[in-house]
């Protein structure tokens, strides 16, 4: 049944179509415990050790709103410019699936918490565009499945399936964009953008770790295309396992051109779930469903209405701290960035990363260097997001600080860094470990001079002549045979010292 | 017989509390009449005489080292619907879809219960999830009414009011979603109260229609009900639509009433619960009911609420919708039956099997009733508009009680019917509750106390009192004060002493 | 207004997950319908202007503090379980995917 799609020319496809984009972001709160009951709300763990009667879906077991994930929920609306609802309720989500206990998921359906706003979005090149929030509502999570036997391990061809339930009613708050249109060929990228600037929004908010590749930040994005001229949104499809930010960019624009031949050959979009396949960057038709969903919705009975005082909300728009493109416009003012330099640090996603490293006791420069530059590298080389290193914002202050005092050099330095990143501890730690201290006992550094000088007399010769720029050459010798581990700058006064030029 | 199984709760508690007897005593003459009877009854679907003996002789142990009584109920037993979770004892809810399951906590009130030193002796037969009027949707065979062994004893808690009727247990605790503690009551000749929504928690109560569902006391008594409400009443934060307000004084309120003097009660008779339909005994038992309160003193007037004629119609696509809901989580997957696991059928096959083989005929009419109800399309027509008509009775219920303390009606329309006689006849059997479902749908609180029997057929008839939210305390002042003005009703269970 | 046919019906027993017999399926078609007939009077009583009621008590805001609670050990929570394995629960062959 498996069809390779054809695809159109990406540059054909923004001639001949506009692409309408819909992106709904599914983020796992960071609470202490779920949302309906008091069960940890950990990443992890052994298979059903976080569970009760209440997210077991055990007869007789009643939900209780946790607080804390509401106040997440308006915070996290407000950021968004929402309006917050004075009045709204849950309600149930009826289907049968076996990863949910209750066969229902407590969620709210036409009143959410938040709703109408939007998130000035960043492009790459500078430019800024506005994507509207539809609404952000609140809702829990599913257990998970493993599925036993067959060839692959997944769903299909599986001889039978195991249930953890540690994941089920984990808080999540599902933010819905509202169609973005005239985007043109730039769609892939504001996607991208969006899911980035979310992340970053929360992240600053600290109410979720914000990881897609742990699932705390999930992307479905629907995409539709409309030919250029046309007034009416076209069929859309949602594709789904989108699971980084490049992905986001990859499974819009895989779609784009997909829908694109369909049109184009006369065909029509079903409208369908698909799921993205990192490996190849395409996206695959899910499982067609028998029926139409109907998912019954009803208020919960189970759950009061939530009435958020006006007070209440005031007092939460106070915690709200200052959003990430603000501080970025606040960041290159203070440091006197120039727009590149700027660029440079959002586009490595070191902002908050500089300004944490600042905050250590770096000079922003130092700090902005290490990031932008030798870490960032390290990340691309280990395949992961800058703020995904095993290496934090105070360590990499700490190795500045190190070199500041002398104590390490640059080439140490990085081979400190390296073993940070490679899980051998702290700076400190890694140094001991790998032995890299600066040599910095004058009379072992004084006998590699004094060979040095040794070895080449006819330099020693022109240092005492007056050529003092002629150091250099003894200053590397000294360093070979210290193996890196001296303070050069330690090492060229002693050998003019020694020659008595200095 | 021992006497021990005559007396009330109350009286028990104050031979155990004075050391006349022991609470171990007590447990096990109970223990002794439900082996004696229920298999005539079958008013239990599990005894645990073990664990009702235990808690007993812990209560006798705290007595004789001098402490005080942890509550006024310390010691006395009780029958508990097998709808609350009990952790480590059975809880079937009378469905094949849980026989065996051991719940691994307890209900909030069954805790309650355990703290206040109450021994439970067994899980009380039900209609399945509490839907029915006459507990035969029991999966487990019908409980029998022992005022006549061939008719109902009133559903859906049928087991709990049977095992008191039948002197299998002083106290019971019932829940109450249209009329499943009331309806038991009246035609069994006991007191039964469905307290104000929120009132007592519903944590570990086994859904049927969250909205409306409610567990409360059940008793011999009116001061018996009342020593048990305050037991189990009481803001619980495991339950986010428990109130967090202090219960009234239930007890002294039912003290206050059995002095016999209701001058400055304002007594509404509603006049839309009466006319056709109801049994000629049962009017002319309310009616008696009435006068005996004029004589007490109160004043009685009659009002209206013009949409109770539209409680049953919405009560039907209301409860049957939130059940087809919280039913959902009975899949075959966590807990309970499985079928067809045979390695050739899918999950969604074996929920679909097992949900088929572990149901009986009305919960299945009433998932589908409630499917439907919610359906997109459906929605406004069925479940939007009996959530618009449940307003128009919480209106009638407020307009009432401004005029009025409390209302009353028939508890139910009719006397106890046969076995099998209405079980082909969904709508027959659902008018059961007609006169008991407007207190639900609004939530507050009602209680049946025993007005006699017809006079055309000599069956047991309920008076049904209503009060407002919250003030569950007018109930047992007006319920006290009629039932010491009434004096017993006859009382019939010698004839089922004699056929053992 | 209802007329409820055997098709209806068995739609809404592939809803409800409910492997229903033909017979039952006729059954239910007739009662269902007698019952919505009987039932259906509800949309003819309350007019636009009445706000529906969802809940039975008047509160609002009801929240737990964010503190974890003890739950249930991977023994307790499986102890009912139809199969279990590697302290999952074990369930047959899932067909359908994830919403």
């Amino acid at each position: 049944m498996t069809t390779t799609a054809e695809l159109m020319d990406y540059a054909e496809v923004v001639e001949r179509y506009d692409p309408v984009l819909g992106l709904e972001v599914h983020v796992e709160l960071s609470t202490k415990t779920k949302m309906f009951c008091g069960c940890p709300n950990s990443f992890g763990g052994d298979p059903n050790t976080h569970v009760c009667p209440v997210c077991l879906g055990m007869p007789g077991a009643l939900p209780v709103v946790n607080g804390t994930a509401v106040e997440s929920a308006i915070r996290i609306g407000l950021a968004l410019n929402c309006d917050i609802a004075q009045w709204c309720r849950f309600a149930r989500k009826n289907y049968f699936y076996p990863d949910m206990p209750k066969n229902f998921q407590t969620s709210q359906y036409d009143e959410p918490i938040a709703f109408d706003g939007h998130l000035d979005v960043v492009l790459d090149d500078g430019e800024v565009v506005r994507v509207d929030i539809e609404r952000a509502h609140m809702e829990e999570d599913t257990g998970k499945s493993l599925h036993v036997g067959g060839a692959t391990g997944r769903i299909h061809g599986a001889e039978h399936s195991l249930l953890d339930y540690n994941r089920a009613g984990v808080p999540l708050i599902e933010i819905v964009t509202k169609p973005i249109a005239g985007m043109g060929e730039r769609a892939p990228e504001v996607a991208r953008a969006y899911v980035t600037a979310l992340r970053d929004l929360l992240r600053a908010m600290d109410v979720s770790d914000v990881r897609m590749d742990q699932g705390s930040l999930r992307c479905d994005a629907n995409v539709s295309l409309m030919a250029k001229g046309a007034n009416e949104f076209g069929t859309r499809t949602e594709t789904k396992n989108v699971n980084s930010l490049r992905s986001v960019e990859r499974a819009v624009r895989y779609e784009m051109t997909r829908h694109a031949a369909v049109l184009a050959d006369g065909g029509s979009i079903k409208q369908e779930t698909r799921h993205f396949q990192e490996a190849d960057g395409t996206t695959a038709a899910g499982r067609t469903k028998e029926t139409a969903e109907d998912y019954r919705y009803f208020p919960e009975p189970d759950l009061v209405p939530i009435a958020p005082t006006r007070e209440w909300v005031d007092q939460l728009r106070a915690t709200i701290p200052e959003m990430p493109w603000q501080r970025r416009k606040r960041i290159q003012d203070d440091w006197n960035l120039t727009d590149e330099e700027l660029r440079d640090l959002v586009n490595t996603g070191a902002v908050d990363l500089v300004a944490a490293t600042v905050d250590a006791g770096a000079a922003q420069a130092d700090a902005r260097s290490w990031w932008v530059q030798y870490l960032n590298q390290a990340a691309t080389a280990r395949e992961t997001e800058l703020a995904d290193l095993a290496i934090t914002p105070a360590e990499v202050a700490r190795v500045i600080a190190l070199v500041g005092s002398g104590e390490l050099t640059h080439k140490l330095a990085r081979q400190v860094v390296d073993g940070v990143l490679d899980g051998e501890g702290d700076p400190d730690q890694v140094i001991e470990a790998r032995g890299l201290k600066v040599v910095s006992d004058d009379s072992a550094l004084l006998a590699a001079v004094d060979e040095a000088l040794a070895a080449q007399p006819d330099v020693a010769d022109k240092i005492r002549g007056g050529k003092v720029q002629a150091a250099g050459a003894i200053v590397g010798a000294v360093m070979k045979a210290t193996k890196g581990q001296a303070d050069a700058a330690r090492v060229r006064e002693l050998i003019l010292e020694r020659v008595g030029a200095a | 017989m021992s006497d021990l199984t005559r007396l009330t709760a109350a009286e028990l508690a104050e031979k155990i509390h004075t050391g006349e007897v022991t609470a171990a005593e007590v447990t096990q003459a109970h223990l002794d009449r439900i082996a004696a009877v229920d298999g005539d009854v079958h008013a239990f679907l599990h005894v645990d005489a073990e664990g009702a003996l235990e808690t007993a002789r812990a209560v006798d142990a705290d007595l004789a080292a001098g402490r005080a009584p942890v509550s006024p109920l310390a010691g006395v037993p009780l029958a508990l619907k097998d709808v609350l979770t009990t952790r480590g004892v059975p809880t079937t809810c009378g469905s094949k879809t849980l026989e065996g399951w051991l719940p691994p906590y307890d209900a909030t009130v069954t805790r309650r219960l355990r703290e206040a030193g109450v021994p439970v002796l067994g899980k009380t037969n039900m209609d399945e999830f509490a839907m029915g009027s006459s507990t035969e949707n029991s999966a487990y065979g019908p409980t029998h009414n022992p005022w006549d062994l061939d008719r109902i004893p009133g559903g859906s808690g049928g087991g709990s009011s049977a095992s008191l009727a039948a002197y299998e247990a002083p106290l019971a605790i019932g829940t109450d979603t249209g009329g499943s503690i009331r309806q038991p009551a009246a035609v069994t000749a006991t007191v039964g109260v469905k307290p104000t929504y929120g009132g007592v928690s519903r944590y570990g109560l086994v859904a049927f229609s969250s909205s409306l569902d409610q567990a409360g006391p059940c008793g011999r008594t009116v001061l018996d009900a009342a020593l048990l409400h305050e037991v189990i009443a009481g803001h619980d934060p495991m339950d986010a639509t428990s109130i967090d307000a202090p219960v009234p004084a239930l007890a002294d309120a039912a003290r206050e009433g059995a002095r016999g003097d209701l001058n400055g009660v304002k007594v509404g008779v509603v006049r839309e619960l009466s006319g056709d339909g109801y049994q000629g005994g049962v009017l002319r038992s309310f009616d008696a009911a009435v006068a005996q309160l004029k004589e007490l003193g109160a004043e009685v007037v009659e009002v209206s609420c013009p949409h109770f004629g539209y409680a049953l119609s919405a009560y039907y696509l209301i409860a049957p919708s939130e059940c087809s809901s919280n039913l959902a989580r009975f899949d075959a997957m966590r807990y309970g039956l499985r079928v067809a696991d045979d390695g050739s059928h899918s999950a969604e096959e074996v929920m679909s099997l097992t949900r088929e083989e572990g149901f009986g005929a009305e919960v299945k009419r009433r998932v589908m009733l409630g499917t439907y109800a919610l359906s997109s399309g459906y929605y406004d027509a069925y479940y939007g508009s009996a959530q618009k008509v449940r307003t128009l009775i919480t209106r009638d219920f407020a307009a009432a009680f401004e005029q009025v303390d409390v209302l009353v009606s028939p508890t139910t329309p009719v006397t106890p019917f046969k076995l099998g006689e209405k079980v082909d006849d969904p709508l027959a059997m659902y008018l059961n509750d007609i006169c008991s479902i407007p207190a639900n749908l609004a939530g507050n609180a009602a209680m049946s106390v025993p007005s006699g029997l017809s006079d055309e057929d000599g069956l047991p008839v309920g008076l049904q009192i209503m009060a407002p939210a919250l003030a569950d305390d007018r109930l047992y002042r007006v319920g006290a004060a009629y039932e010491a003005a009434r004096g017993p009703v006859l009382d019939k269970l010698g004839e089922l002493e004699a056929a053992k | 207004m209802s007329n409820i046919s055997r098709d209806e019906v068995a739609h809404l027993a592939k809803l409800a997950r409910m492997a229903v017999t033909p017979e039952e399926l006729d059954t239910f078609a007739g009662q269902l319908d007698q019952i919505l007939d009987a039932v259906a009077e509800v949309g003819e009583v309350a007019g636009d202007d009445i706000p529906p009621t969802s809940h039975a008590v008047p509160l609002t805001n009801v929240f737990r503090t964010d503190e974890v609670r003890p739950g249930l050990s991977q023994d307790a929570a499986l102890a009912g379980a139809p199969a279990a394995e590697e302290g999952r629960f074990r369930v047959p062959r899932i067909l359908g995917e994830q919403q």
